[in-house]
């Protein structure tokens, strides 16, 4: 349909967005700000920065964080498309129902039941908390996360052209590595960065399954901000918001690029 | 790779070379399935029977802080005997208790107006993104998304700078006039409101939003054609059209704010009743694992009715996209 924009489309479409932008936004501006007080503007500083290069157990804490959000987003990005290839492609094996349900029931179950739920299991296994519990428990909740974005990608492929490899000859398993794979590698690749923001960002279900030694970084921010808002904090967020977001925007371009190309070389396939 | 059986592949060749791509191909249809199938069996479903399990224990002063139930190891005969030390104390004291009672009721209450706000502010933001220029969308669509991928807990945390008695909303209202006494928002309901609005808002205008933008807006322009003033329009033809939209977003904001815990934490302060925070404490402060155990088995119980409703809103978008 031919789109125009009435007055009202535009007022609330500029309304919701500085609703959402706003608070990062200023967030951002205050952790430039010379004074201690958080929303007192004192001048022009980036000494917080500094403080927060210093502060040990801050950059500890990144540092465990990093780790247990790139192996979880890895582990589970390989268990979350094979979730996704199993309820795509196979409609019918035994328990699938239940399978299905397991998949979605995790993306709204709130967290606190999650933490809870892993933690007993782990205390029942006798594992130690720390570091390893933390990180299956993010690559439990993630990789269904990683299953939808896979998922979502999967539904609208052209299944003629695996059927076209392999009338060809190629094994199912060379099918996939060779046609299935390069088509749905943007979702995979954009599912591993979801499931890493995820575990990044997660407090809940860290404070429950984390123990002495693998304190992660929302942990420490939550511990930080009970005790009051400080600029040093401001500067650990803008800088986590900074590297999301040029993440995000990285991951937008080489997709974008990939598409032109992919056109490019389909017009060309045509001509020639 | 389903269908390396009825692919003409494995047949015409019909020698050794078929059969092992059909073997093979097997091999890979179970690994698929059977792989993710037992991890979230072992580390998603079985943890939910161990939760209920330790809901039926005593309490303990011990760690685990809790007296064990039964095990396995102890054979039938020991699960017979154990069968009868089970116990509901830890319910009956969530009866009791009206603290749990008033949580709960709070928490429903606190996530249903919490929802039904999103709806309101969504439904205009997703609306004017699905009638945006086609070149337009992609930006929005992304402009919506990107604030998902920053920490909850960082978008929660800039709230406080702004709610809080001396904070820059104050500040602006009082600079310019409007009020002369600070607005007192934190520690109360409506800064949870805001929270919950603010945090899972892209939840609800993503699904709004493709809902919207499969519509056929033609539809209206017919209606308005023939004289259907534009309010009556919308309620007639274009609200119907996204309902599924407004049934995704719902649930998907209304389910996890129920069980929040960071929200009413930090912008709620200590007077706000969430069952969320409440098993928190349970846990945290009075290491009371099969009190707050009991806790999460109630409160998902109160959950399973919605959650089964987004399963199957989830399973008929995948049967209709296929």
């Amino acid at each position: 349909m031919n789109a125009s924009l009435s007055r009202f489309n535009i007022v609330s479409i500029v309304l919701g967005f500085a609703f959402l932008y706003l608070p990062i936004v200023l967030l951002i501006i205050f952790s430039f700000n010379e004074s201690r007080l958080v929303t007192v503007w004192g001048g022009f500083s980036t000494k917080w920065y500094v403080a927060m290069f210093q502060n040990q157990g801050l950059m500890d804490a990144a540092w465990v964080t990093a780790r247990v959000a790139f192996i979880s987003a890895t582990v589970a990005t390989v268990l979350g498309t094979m979730a996704a290839l199993a309820l795509t492609r196979y409609t019918r094996f035994r328990g699938r129902i239940l399978f299905s349900g397991m998949v979605f029931a995790p993306l709204v179950m709130p967290e606190v039941i999650t933490g809870l739920s892993l933690l007993l299991l782990f205390v029942s296994m006798g594992l130690d908390r720390g570091f390893l519990t933390v990180t299956l428990a993010h690559i439990t909740f993630t990789m269904c996360f990683v299953a939808v974005v896979v998922q979502s990608r999967l539904i609208t492929f052209d299944r003629s052209l695996e059927e076209a490899a392999m009338d060809l000859g190629a094994t199912p398993v060379k099918t996939f590595f060779q046609v299935t794979l390069p088509v749905i590698l943007p979702a995979i690749i954009s599912g591993w960065m979801l499931a890493f923001t995820l575990s990044l960002d997660d407090l809940v279900i860290a404070s429950f399954t984390s123990g002495p030694g693998a304190t992660t970084l929302p942990m420490k921010i939550y511990s930080q901000v009970r005790l009051g808002v400080t600029p040093e904090i401001n500067a650990v967020c803008t800088l986590l918001i900074a590297v999301v977001t040029l993440g995000v925007i990285a991951a937008a371009v080489v997709n974008k690029r990939r598409e032109v190309q992919r056109q490019r070389d389909e017009q060309a396939a045509q001509r020639g | 790779m389903s269908n390396s059986a009825l692919s003409p592949a494995g047949t015409s060749t019909g020698s050794e070379a078929g059969f092992a791509t059909r073997l093979l191909g097997g091999a890979a249809k179970r690994l698929v399935i059977a792989v993710p199938y037992f991890w979230l069996l072992l580390f998603f479903l079985v943890p939910f029977i161990i939760v209920f399990k330790i809901s039926l224990s005593q309490t303990a002063i011990a760690m685990p802080p809790y007296a064990p139930v039964f095990d396995l190891s102890e054979g039938v005969s020991g699960l017979v005997d154990r069968l009868g030390e089970l116990s509901f104390d830890n319910y009956l004291w969530l009866v009791e208790d009206a603290l749990y009672f008033n949580a709960y009721v709070s928490s429903l209450v606190i996530a249903a107006i919490s929802t039904i706000l999103t709806l309101l502010v969504g439904y205009p933001i997703a609306y004017g993104m699905a009638r945006a220029p086609a070149t337009l969308r992609p930006v929005l669509l992304m402009l919506v998304i990107l604030p998902f991928w920053t920490s909850f807990l960082i978008r929660v945390y800039a709230w406080i700078g702004i709610l809080k008695p001396e904070g820059l909303l104050n500040q602006f209202l009082l600079a310019v006039g409007i009020i002369d006494q600070p607005l007192i928002i934190m520690n109360t309901h409506t800064a949870i409101f805001i929270g919950i609005v603010y945090s899972y808002l892209p939840f609800m205008v993503l699904p709004l939003y493709s809902a919207l933008e499969k519509m056929d807006y033609s539809l209206i322009e017919a209606a308005q054609d023939l004289g259907c003033p534009p309010m009556s329009a919308f309620w007639k033809i274009t609200f119907p059209l996204s309902l599924p939209g407004v049934v995704a977003g719902c649930l998907l904001v209304f389910i996890p704010a129920v069980g929040e815990f960071v929200i009413p934490d930090l912008l709620g302060g200590s007077q706000t009743l969430m069952i969320g925070k409440t098993l928190w404490n349970e846990f945290f402060a009075n290491r009371d694992w099969p009190v707050s155990s009991a806790v999460a088995v109630i409160l998902l119980l109160l959950l399973v009715v919605p959650i089964v409703l987004f399963q199957n809103a989830q399973a008929r978008a995948q049967e209709q996209g296929r």
